[in-house]
């Protein structure tokens, strides 16, 4: 417990999951839960992002498509498709993934601003990009990513 | 003393006690030799400074310390009750009222109420000027009554022969505590308490129900039976804080009278003929009996929103079981699901009456508003209320004030004449404005009239025009009770001259759209120089709905039986077109339709041959139907939000989750169609 205090002084605590082909992260108290795939009811008029709802032990909560918000192609569910149940600035909302692969700590000297990775075309939602070994680790910006703008609602 | 802790407390208690001088005042103000009212505002004004002081609020203390010197000179009869008068006082609450919802964890703000103070001592130049306009009889008779020693019945007067008998001793106790002491009943508690360690009280004035309740000044009387001597008792006792001992004396029963023939044969020392331990209590309970005081335990709300989304999730697993007893066969099961259905019926239905709270709580601050404006406006009027007792849920009358406001002041800025221009049109000098709530089967109706001039059909057809909310044909053609929905659009407003009260062009609509978003309606009916009435419709809970729910592109959508007329069906082939308008032909009447699928942007299931079911459904006069693939069921559902990032998509009023575990959407007719 002690030790985890101090490492998260200059460390951050990272759910890493799969969307399309790159991995993404999320601190993890930005994360309720991850669950399986439930049955989704889709919301019409809503954000084009919005999958639509689920219903969690009673509490109906929005469940965003990835992939879409990504740019990404689309979507096959798979067994190891995941839905991590988030949580900003008291909203609860879903994040559809394609497979949670760990819970990782990172330095934060290995985390860089995103405007050096350049070729990334979704470099809005994303806050940081963490890099390990070999890997490139997304770091994804719950707020922009929600925090819909005008025009695309509308579409 | 550490006082933080009873910030919560004194804010609430605070708050009720402004109100209730608030209440009283007006009633002062039409009835200025009410005594009884008076005494009411005196000793709420009292309190507050009481409370005030032992916060350590200095400013409210000198503030109320000071209504109480002015109120003084009105219950000595030295100045007379003049709206005047009325209305320094109304400031000084005013005044405190800002005070208090300024008081933050530092304390008190300071604020600049010398203006008032001056206001007050002036009222006691008037002194004088006018002979007392009452006698002060009421007063008097309290005080007498105060210093009446206490009277003891004959099974009192025959418990203190029993105990002097067993060597015990009547002592009359008077307990009086600090002025301005917060909770009260506390302090009686804990004198109860230091008392029962020696023996016994058998009677207390006021009972022991009012101390609870605090109805009570500063003072108390105990009768209390012992053995420990005097001093004993006295000791224990004032050491509670803020508790003093006005007096003790011994009680010698014989003196009272009564049947004390055998006193002598007390020889049974080890068996006491004590009056058991109720005693106390069923002395005080037969004082009470009479008074019928209501029990109640005060509740945060929160607890009683959670009560009701659990009762909400057992009427969903209730569903859910119906689900399965039925896809099962299962009649033994269906039997005790029949049993458990009228449970949780009965259950929903406690819940929401808990949850039901009277208007009265909204129509409370009307009296006020409606008569600083009516002598701001320099209009006379009579404001009636009715059916305060109504109740509504909770979470309907947090949201109905507004609009109520925005109504009241519609009618009386526009509506009501001023009294001259009245008299002109023959009408009484006095305008009555009434504002009325009661029930209508699910339904709440709340009426704000008025006797006023009534609304100018024709002014608004030109000023629609004018505006471009109407064509100028269709402002020609158009009838009076269309016309008069133009005055609900939005940047409609009548008033030739923006005034403090209204006309800023932003009102009806919202009053509108408030309404609406609470499932309601609201309608207007008026008389050219004879009045404008409003009529607001709410249903009685927002919680738990009936619903249909219907199936389209293979999900499942709930709509309000609230706004359904009837179901039907229709072959594809009867379906005609009017000016690329699908209709349809219902018992001689066109029905204009409208297919759900794509007002939804929703794939159907529908291939377009077999028949179509259309649910009728009603918006204000209009009647539409609404094109769905199947009919699945009508179902009670709860109600449950979208949440924030899904807020404001027309046409979807919430969500509820269904039998099957599955979500499904409320549509919103009102915003769909």
């Amino acid at each position: 417990m002690s030790e985890e205090k101090t490492k998260s002084k200059d460390e951050v605590q990272l759910v890493v999951f799969s969307v399309g082909t790159e991995e993404y992260g999320l601190e993890v108290s930005q994360v309720q839960e991850i669950i399986r795939l439930l049955p989704i009811t889709r919301v019409p008029r809503a954000a084009a992002f919005i999958e639509g709802v689920i219903n969690l032990r009673g509490n109906v909560i929005p469940v965003v498509n990835l992939h879409y918000r990504l740019g990404l192609e689309q979507r096959k569910d798979t067994d190891q498709t995941r839905i991590i149940i988030t949580e900003v600035q008291g909203i609860s909302v879903g994040l559809i993934v394609d497979q949670v692969l760990e819970v990782l700590y990172l330095s934060r000297s290995a985390l860089e601003p995103p405007a050096s990775a350049g070729s990334v075309n979704d470099a809005a939602f994303i806050k940081g990009i963490g890099k390990l070994h070999e890997r490139l680790i997304l770091l994804l910006d719950l707020e922009s990513l929600l925090y819909l703008n005008e025009a695309e609602a509308v579409s | 003393m550490d006082v933080s802790q009873y910030m919560d407390l004194f804010l609430a208690e605070a708050k009720e006690h402004l109100d209730s001088l608030n209440e009283n005042l007006l009633a002062l103000e039409k009835e200025p030799g009410d005594m009884r009212v008076l005494n009411e505002i005196f000793r709420s004004a009292h309190t507050l400074k009481g409370m005030a002081a032992t916060m350590g609020f200095e400013g409210i203390t000198e503030l109320t310390h000071e209504i109480e010197s002015a109120l003084m000179l009105l219950k000595e009869g030295k100045v007379s009750v003049t709206p005047e008068v009325v209305d320094v006082l109304f400031r000084c609450l005013d005044t405190l009222d800002m005070m208090i919802e300024n008081i933050t964890e530092q304390g008190e703000q300071s604020y600049n109420y010398q203006p008032l103070l001056e206001d007050l001592r002036k009222l006691d130049n008037m002194r004088g000027e006018q002979p007392p306009a009452y006698p002060q009889q009421g007063e008097q008779q309290g005080e007498a009554r105060q210093d009446q020693p206490m009277e003891f019945n004959e099974y009192e007067i025959s418990v203190m022969h029993a105990a002097a008998k067993s060597r015990y001793s009547s002592y009359y106790i008077k307990i009086g505590l600090a002025p301005g002491t917060v909770m009260k009943s506390v302090r009686a508690f804990m004198v109860f308490r230091a008392l029962e360690d020696y023996g016994q009280i058998i009677k207390c004035q006021p009972p022991a129900q009012d101390l609870e309740e605090e109805k009570f000044d500063d003072s108390f009387e105990i009768v209390f039976l012992t053995q420990e001597p005097a001093a004993k008792i006295y000791q224990s006792l004032e050491k509670i804080a803020e508790v003093s001992v006005l007096s003790l004396q011994p009680i010698d029963a014989d003196r009272l009278g009564g049947d004390d023939s055998n006193r002598i044969e007390a020889a049974h020392p080890e068996k006491t003929e004590m009056p058991e331990k109720p005693a106390s209590q069923g002395a005080a309970q037969h004082d009470s009996a009479g008074g019928a005081a209501i029990r109640t335990v005060r509740v945060d709300i929160g607890r009683l929103d959670n009560l009701m989304n659990l009762v909400g999730e057992l009427v969903i697993n209730k569903t859910r079981l119906e689900q399965i007893g039925l896809n099962h066969r299962i009649t033994d099961l269906l039997e005790a699901i029949e049993q458990m259905g009228r449970l949780t019926t009965d259950l929903q239905n406690l819940v929401m009456k808990v949850r039901m709270v009277p208007i009265k709580q909204v129509f409370n601050r009307f009296p006020r508003m409606v008569r600083d404006l009516a002598r701001e406006l320099n209009k006379d009027v009579r404001f009636v209320m009715e059916g305060q007792e109504t109740e509504l849920d909770r979470t309907v009358i947090d949201e109905i004030g507004d609009p109520l406001i925005h109504l009241i002041r519609n009618a009386l800025d526009h509506g009501i004449e001023q009294p001259e221009e009245r008299i002109k049109a023959g009408k009484e000098k006095t305008a009555l404005l009434r504002l009325a709530a009661r029930h209508d089967g699910n339904n709440v109706i709340i009426v704000v009239e008025d006797d006023g001039r009534g609304i100018d059909i024709e002014k608004i057809r030109r000023k629609a025009i004018e505006k471009g909310l109407l064509t100028g044909k269709e402002g020609e053609y158009t009838d009076e009770s269309e016309i008069l929905k133009v005055i609900f659009q939005p940047g409609f407003s009548t008033a030739e001259a923006v005034t403090d009260v209204s006309g800023r062009g932003v009102g009806m609509d919202v009053v509108r759209s408030k309404i609406e978003s609470l499932n309601g309606n609201i309608a207007i009916e008026t008389k050219r120089n004879a009045g404008t009435k409003v009529i607001i419709s709410l249903p009685l809970t927002l919680a738990i709905i009936e619903a249909l729910l219907v199936g389209v592109g293979g999900e499942q959508y709930a709509i309000p039986l609230s706004s359904i007329d009837e179901t039907t069906f229709i072959l594809p082939e009867q379906i005609k077109t009017v000016k690329n308008q699908e209709v349809m032909v219902l018992r001689g009447t066109v029905l204009p339709l409208l297919r759900l699928d794509r007002l939804l942007d929703i794939p159907s299931d529908n291939k377009g041959n077999g028949e179509l079911f259309v649910v009728v459904v009603r918006k204000g006069e209009r009647r539409v139907g609404l094109v769905v693939d199947l009919l699945v069921g009508q179902q009670e559902i709860v109600i449950k939000s979208l949440g924030q990032l899904l807020t404001g998509i027309r046409g979807i009023a919430g969500a509820t989750i269904l039998g099957n575990g599955q979500v499904s959407l409320i549509l919103d007719v009102n915003s769909l169609v």
